[in-house]
């Protein structure tokens, strides 16, 4: 049965008020289109959780969505700060924002333990670190196999909705990744609630002549969203760059939340879906971030009749 | 403080910034990446004294082979012709807390003698005065690299006596009780700063000033770090970039400048 619907549906179905919400992506297929529908939507207080909360989550978090942030890294990469999440850290404006932290070794390890149905996960890590004395979440614990070890061990994250942007999915939602894979298959096993957008729907046949490239089954997937660009300003490999201008630009927008605000009537709740939003930034500008092909070699599964 | 200018010597405090630190990589293997510095840093030395370099980054590239400057971690032209692309989990779980990562860099908004790192908040944690991005990798990459280089800008604001936060922990100041740690990682081993570099003395585990670059004066170091530095016996001159390594930071691996200027 075919789980195509449109961003629209799909956020105003599987996304709540109050929910604790993943869009992953490290660096790569970070699913902004979903974050911007979840925004003309008008979400509240939702707990956003993601490794490295950069410019997708200071967008969200400046236009009000959100009341909390779980995460392990947070900056826009290669750029700076995140000031719309600074202002609410640091001076409680327009609110204040509630923080709880890990490293990343810790976050992925939390959606380990969701994905695994366990729940908690044991690290190496933390040791002789404050980290664990700003968030009484992080325990320590020795080994009880008598071996002297001490780890240090997070809780299972599971969160309510998890959007995971890859390249390709069938309609059923067997979905295919390939270049950084980030914690992608990890938070999709998490979550309740998934969302699976892509810049393509193929045909079954696609996925099963390389099944060691799907990372996420169609029996765990509630949407998928066919959505190209859908993750302008970040990437999808081989379909197009990451968008480093626009990275840079932010920073100014996001100085001041009047600039913010302006930006957000103008891109977010002045366009009517990410169609629009595309449209707006006209064909050279797409254009220019398409990369050369790099084709992968092929690998012979072999045929078993 | 005295600051040599560029022009005068030839080359840029980043340039012997850079320098400095990829001469230590001479001879490692497995190499953990960032944006930056640090990336030009792995690349002059994969052209110079560690021709057998694997970049490795965080994002879960092993054996980058990046065909442009990268600007983060996570740029696609680091995928693209990499030898391997794991998960993340796989990433910190199999390479790093397994102990393949040979060194690895770290930096922060503040350092204390003992090579303890701050990336988290100046201020208090509950009401910071500035909130910085925090960890990410730091903290486990500090605890399994076996051997950590920090590359800073030094200053009274970063070098300090007492750190505001320890996202990242380096020597503990009790040899014994590093000993007994039993981390895969032995702990901050070199610093470079625009001043000069540092190693950590085997008996105290202290920042140890080993040289000055060139036109750095001793006043210099001392005004700028929050604490009485410990000087090496014998305390030399960073050698200046050759010609080869500021054509190769300069041609090659930062051609708009973007790093090194």
């Amino acid at each position: 049965m075919s789980k195509v619907t449109s961003m629209q549906d799909a956020v105003r179905d599987l996304v709540r008020d109050g929910d604790t919400v993943a869009i992953e992506g490290f660096t790569h297929l970070i699913n902004f289109a979903a974050g911007h529908e979840i925004v003309r939507q008008r979400r509240r207080d939702l707990t956003l959780a993601r490794m490295t909360p950069d410019v997708i989550y200071d967008q969200m978090i400046g236009a009000g969505v959100a009341r909390k942030l779980i995460f392990s890294w947070m900056g826009n990469p290669g750029v700076g700060n995140l000031h719309a999440v600074r202002r609410r850290v640091e001076k409680a404006d327009p609110e204040p924002l509630e923080l709880e932290e890990y490293s990343h070794f810790g976050m992925v390890s939390r959606y380990m333990a969701g994905a695994a149905n366990l729940p908690f996960f044991p690290i190496r890590s933390y040791y002789e670190s404050d980290i664990p004395v700003a968030n009484p979440k992080i325990l320590p614990m020795r080994s009880p196999y008598d071996d002297g070890t001490e780890v240090y061990v997070v809780p299972a994250l599971r969160p309510d909705v998890a959007i995971v942007a890859a390249q390709r999915a069938d309609d059923s939602g067997d979905t295919q990744i390939w270049g950084l894979l980030g914690c992608q298959k990890e938070v999709a096993f998490a979550a309740k609630r998934l969302i699976v957008v892509v810049e393509e729907v193929v045909e079954e046949s696609v996925i099963r002549r390389d099944p060691n490239r799907t990372v996420i089954p169609g029996a765990i997937v509630d949407a998928v969203v066919e959505e190209p660009f859908g993750c302008h300003p970040s990437f999808a490999q081989g379909y197009y760059d990451r968008d480093n201008r626009f990275y840079l630009e932010w920073d100014t927008i996001a100085k001041q939340q009047e600039t913010l605000d302006a930006w957000l009537d103008e891109w977010v709740h002045g366009t009517a879906n990410h169609r629009e939003y595309v449209e707006k930034f006209g064909d050279a500008h797409w254009d220019a971030l398409r990369p050369e092909q790099a084709l992968s070699g092929e690998v012979d599964y072999g045929r078993y009749a | 403080v005295s600051e040599p200018a560029a022009t005068e010597l030839g080359y840029s405090k980043s340039e012997i910034m850079i320098a400095a630190s990829a001469r230590l990589l001479g001879g490692a293997r497995n190499c953990f990446v960032g944006v930056g510095l640090p990336n030009i840093v792995c690349n002059l030395a994969q052209r110079t004294v560690a021709p057998e370099l694997q970049l490795i980054y965080e994002s879960g590239v092993y054996g980058a082979r990046p065909e442009r400057l990268p600007l983060s971690i996570g740029d696609p032209t680091l995928a693209t012709g990499a030898t391997s692309i794991v998960s993340m989990y796989e990433l910190f779980a199999y390479y790093l807390q397994r102990g393949h990562v040979d060194v690895a860099f770290l930096g922060g908004a503040q350092i204390d003698r003992f090579g303890n790192l701050n990336t988290t908040v100046i201020g208090d944690y509950a009401h910071p005065k500035v909130r910085l991005p925090g960890s990410g990798g730091a903290c486990e990459i500090a605890i399994h690299a076996k051997q950590v280089l920090v590359i800073m800008r030094q200053a009274q604001r970063s070098f300090v006596e007492k750190l505001d936060f320890r996202t990242s922990p380096g020597h503990s100041g009790d040899p014994a009780h590093d000993a007994a740690r039993g981390w895969s990682g032995s702990g901050p081993t070199n610093v470079v700063t625009d001043f000069g570099t540092y190693v950590f003395d085997e008996e105290t585990g202290e920042m140890t000033l080993v040289s000055m670059h060139p036109g750095v004066t001793l006043d210099d170091i001392r005004g700028s770090m929050g604490w009485e530095v410990r000087l090496a016996h014998e305390v030399g001159e960073t050698p200046a970039p050759t010609a080869q390594e500021l054509s190769l930071i300069r041609e090659e691996l930062d051609p708009g400048g973007i790093y090194t200027k």
